[in-house]
């Protein structure tokens, strides 16, 4: 250890002394970019500068995946492992590599020159299989040809609407490309009421998952009194199968900047954060610039009375839920807290705060620029708008789609080439349909007899089947869905942060029992114990991933009870 | 005027701000805990003490949500207790329970099976033997929190403990694993006076647990015999 040099150490939390706590995350990551990890000496550096217990340093470290209190490899391979890209051959890819470095999964080579990781979703999933090289995608990987895709990662956008995605699909629009800030201009114009009011009559609903209505979030905060206020952006987009806010951020950074800036006019916040997952490393120099272009173009810091900062995750899935995001931006351990008190009366900082997710913030400027009636001409009348869907799995066109609010999910499905309606052109590679995953990992699968099920918020919750962040991944007949169980089993039990009983032990029994399912071990008893723990998990957790994680297996043992019949 | 609810169909009256919990044992009902301590703020960890509240989707815990006007509550509803005897067979399954006689006495309540989930991995730490006042035998943590909250700001703001792993793997832990003697602990004896499973325990009683006598333990724990004055 005394081979670290600790002299730099000084100079590099430099920047991060005066947040303190709150400048916890970037400060370990400006540690571990020099050093490569963060060993006790530098732990206690940071702990020292920042004036943060030492044993509360060492838990936050400990808590995300992406800080590493030991040595790591001077090269980092994390492959993804979660179900789209299990579908592209990921288990082959991960095999192929530690063959080749003479290691195993989560293990470093003896001559420190590279860790290989088994990681879960890393956002890339219709590019897959996908591996996050250091900081740059690796995606397309296909060891028969050897052919991939290195660096920024491509964004497939399709479907009959470009609304959301107008600057998406060709690099990023930088703020020559996107304009001025018209939809900002206008709002700027507004009283601060009269834009909630326009933001609720469009009837926009948060595009995270929980579908909470936008409009009422922002009146809550812009009502609770107190002179700190705060506006995030929930980009920790780690929901297994959902890439949308990848490529939003990527493509086109200003729309949602934008939208936050109006968020922050309406509710009369000052300050914003954006919160990037780790696992999208190669956004954050975009994100940086489009806050410097905005900020010359005088729509953010100085007069305008609003800026933003950029806090990037450190691979926590759970930092997704809004109150376990802002526990991360105070430098802490990703827990959620209760709720009540909620965001909008105090939320980061104990502050009244607005946090959306980023395609939710990506439609505020489209609304205000269209108007609110226009903009509800898109969609249905109880889901108005536009929607974007994260297709994968076994289409032929995977990718993001632009949908209004109302077509079936057959038609998405002929969009993306994935049914054939009459088996036999193509034997070889056309197969049947068997399910959809809807929603992601926290989600429920669709049979083929839904497939007139029309994408809305209605129809889906009446069909059963959650919207969640849009995912729609694909299974054809050939698939075992046990597999595809035992890795959402894995997923959750890696990712489940501890803190209520419910889902801190039953992520992971339900992981031991999903195992002996697809390993053929099954148990007498095994599907009641799955049922229990599942049912106790939904019932009694406190935030929404341990609410959600038996949601798969509940839903796969409702519409396919032969899979749990412990034959194989 | 206090809040009116109803409890396991019983009217009760009850100041404002009072816990179910709380407004349950003025009532006479017992709902269980087992993270929930007088001393350290709730937290909702354990989701023993949840019940079943008319109009709410999901089971509430009882420690920290506050009796309203009209509430129906069911302490013991089906729901509740399928909830409460699976969360006590997977502690079981993970946990060695054998100094928790109030959480086996849980289990004998509710029926639950200390083996209902064979083939689990359980939590098995070496026992930390590492200063002369206490041990820590983590096989039998539940992770209830209240050492982490005492030493921090429920307590004495010594800040000697937080978390090692995530999710199943946590751990309470120092920082970097160093010896108790090596941390910030001031050795003030609160988190093991608040350990409700025996994971955290003073060496003399450990000790006598180990049949040794007054004479020999006070040889062992390093210290003179007291005076008696």
């Amino acid at each position: 250890m005394s081979e670290i040099n600790l002299a730099p150490l000084d100079k590099i939390l430099r920047p991060f002394v005066p947040l303190g706590r709150s400048g916890l995350l970037p400060a370990l990551h400006a540690a571990q970019k020099q050093y490569g990890w963060l060993s006790e000496e530098i732990a206690a550096g940071v702990a020292a500068a920042l004036g943060v217990p030492l044993a509360d340093v060492h838990g936050v470290i400990e808590f995300y995946s992406l800080f590493y209190s030991a040595p790591v490899g001077r090269r980092m391979i994390r492959v993804c492992a979660d179900p789209a890209c299990a579908l592209k051959g990921a288990d082959d890819l991960l095999a192929h590599l530690c063959t080749h470095h003479g290691i195993q999964p989560n293990e470093t080579t003896p001559d420190g020159s590279a860790t290989i990781e088994r990681s879960p979703c890393l956002g890339l999933c219709e590019q897959a299989p996908a591996i996050l090289f250091d900081d740059q995608a690796e995606t397309n990987v296909d060891l028969k040809t050897g052919h991939y895709e290195l660096g920024r990662p491509r964004s497939p956008v399709y479907g009959p609407l470009r609304l959301l995605t107008r600057n998406c699909g060709n690099g990023t629009t930088f703020l020559a490309g996107y304009g001025a800030y018209a939809a900002l201009q206008k709002a700027l114009k507004m009283p601060p009421a009269e834009v909630i009011a326009e933001i609720k009559a469009s009837g926009l609903v948060g595009r995270g998952g929980a579908a909470f209505p936008t409009g009422v979030k922002w009146q809550g905060a812009a009502d609770a009194p107190g002179e700190e206020k705060y506006v995030v952006c929930n980009a920790d987009e780690s929901e297994p199968g959902t890439f949308k806010d990848r490529i939003l951020l990527l493509d086109d950074p200003h729309s949602t900047i934008e939208g936050m800036r109006i968020a922050a006019h309406a509710i009369g916040a000052t300050k914003g954060y954006i919160y990037l997952r780790g696992e999208y490393p190669y956004i954050l120099p975009v994100l940086e610039s489009a806050l410097n272009e905005a900020r010359q173009a005088g729509y953010l810091g100085g007069a305008s009375g609003f800026d933003i900062e950029v806090r990037l995750g450190a691979g926590a899935y759970i930092c997704g839920e809004e109150t376990a995001l802002f526990e991360s931006i105070e430098g802490k351990r990703g827990f959620p807290r209760v709720k009540p008190p909620f965001p909008t009366t105090h939320g980061l900082f104990g502050k009244p705060t607005v946090i959306n997710n980023v395609e939710t913030l990506a439609n505020v400027p489209l609304i205000l620029s269209m108007g609110a009636a226009e903009y509800r001409k898109i969609g249905t009348e109880k889901s108005p708008g536009p929607k974007l869907f994260c297709v994968s799995g076994d289409v032929k066109k995977p990718g993001l789609y632009e949908l209004p609010f109302g077509v079936t999910l057959g038609e998405l499905m002929e969009m993306a080439g994935g049914i054939i309606a009459d088996a036999g052109t193509d034997l070889e590679t056309d197969k049947r349909m068997q399910a959809v995953l809807f929603g992601g990992a926290a989600g429920a699968f669709a049979t083929p007899e839904q497939l007139d099920v029309k994408l809305t918020f209605e129809d889906l919750r009446a069909a059963g089947l959650p919207l969640g962040s849009g995912v729609v991944m694909v299974f054809d007949e050939s698939r075992d869905l046990r597999d595809a169980l035992a890795r959402l089993g894995k997923f959750f039990a890696h990712e489940s942060c501890g803190k209520c009983y419910p889902c801190q032990m039953g992520t992971q029994r339900q992981m031991e029992i999903l195992e002996r399912l697809v390993n053929g071990n099954w148990l007498p008893g095994d599907a009641e114990r799955l049922q229990d723990v599942g049912w106790t998990m939904t019932d009694a957790s406190l935030c929404g991933l341990g609410q959600t994680a038996a949601a798969a297996v509940l839903s796969a043992m409702k519409q396919f009870p032969a899979l749990f019949d412990g034959g194989r | 005027m206090g809040i009116q609810l109803e409890i396991d169909g019983q009217p009760v009256t009850v100041e404002p701000g009072t816990t179910l919990l709380e407004a349950a044992k003025q009532a006479g009902i017992t709902v269980p805990t087992i993270c929930w301590h007088e001393a350290t703020t709730s937290y909702a960890l354990c989701r023993i003490c949840v019940v079943e509240v008319a109009g709410m989707r999901l089971l509430q815990p009882g420690c920290i949500v506050e009796a309203a006007d009209g509430m129906r509550v069911q302490t013991r509803s089906e729901r509740v207790v399928r909830a409460r005897k699976t969360i006590l067979e997977m502690l079981a399954s993970s946990v060695d329970l054998s100094d928790s006689p109030d959480i086996l006495a849980l289990m004998d309540e509710y029926g639950a099976l200390p083996e209902r989930f064979p083939e689990a991995e359980r939590r098995e730490v070496e026992l930390m033997d590492d200063n002369p006042m206490y041990l820590r035998d983590y096989s039998k943590c539940v992770l209830c929190w209240r050492c982490v909250q005492v030493c921090a700001e429920d307590a004495q703001y010594t800040f000697a403990l937080s978390f090692s792993g995530r999710g199943y793997e946590t751990e309470i832990a120092t920082f970097f694993d160093r010896p108790m003697p090596a941390t910030t602990c001031v050795f003030c004896g609160q988190c093991v006076g608040v350990c409700p499973t025996g994971a955290l325990k003073p060496k003399r009683e450990f000790m006598l647990e180990q049949g040794m006598g007054p004479e020999e333990i006070a040889v062992m724990s390093s210290g003179r015999k007291r005076k008696r004055t």
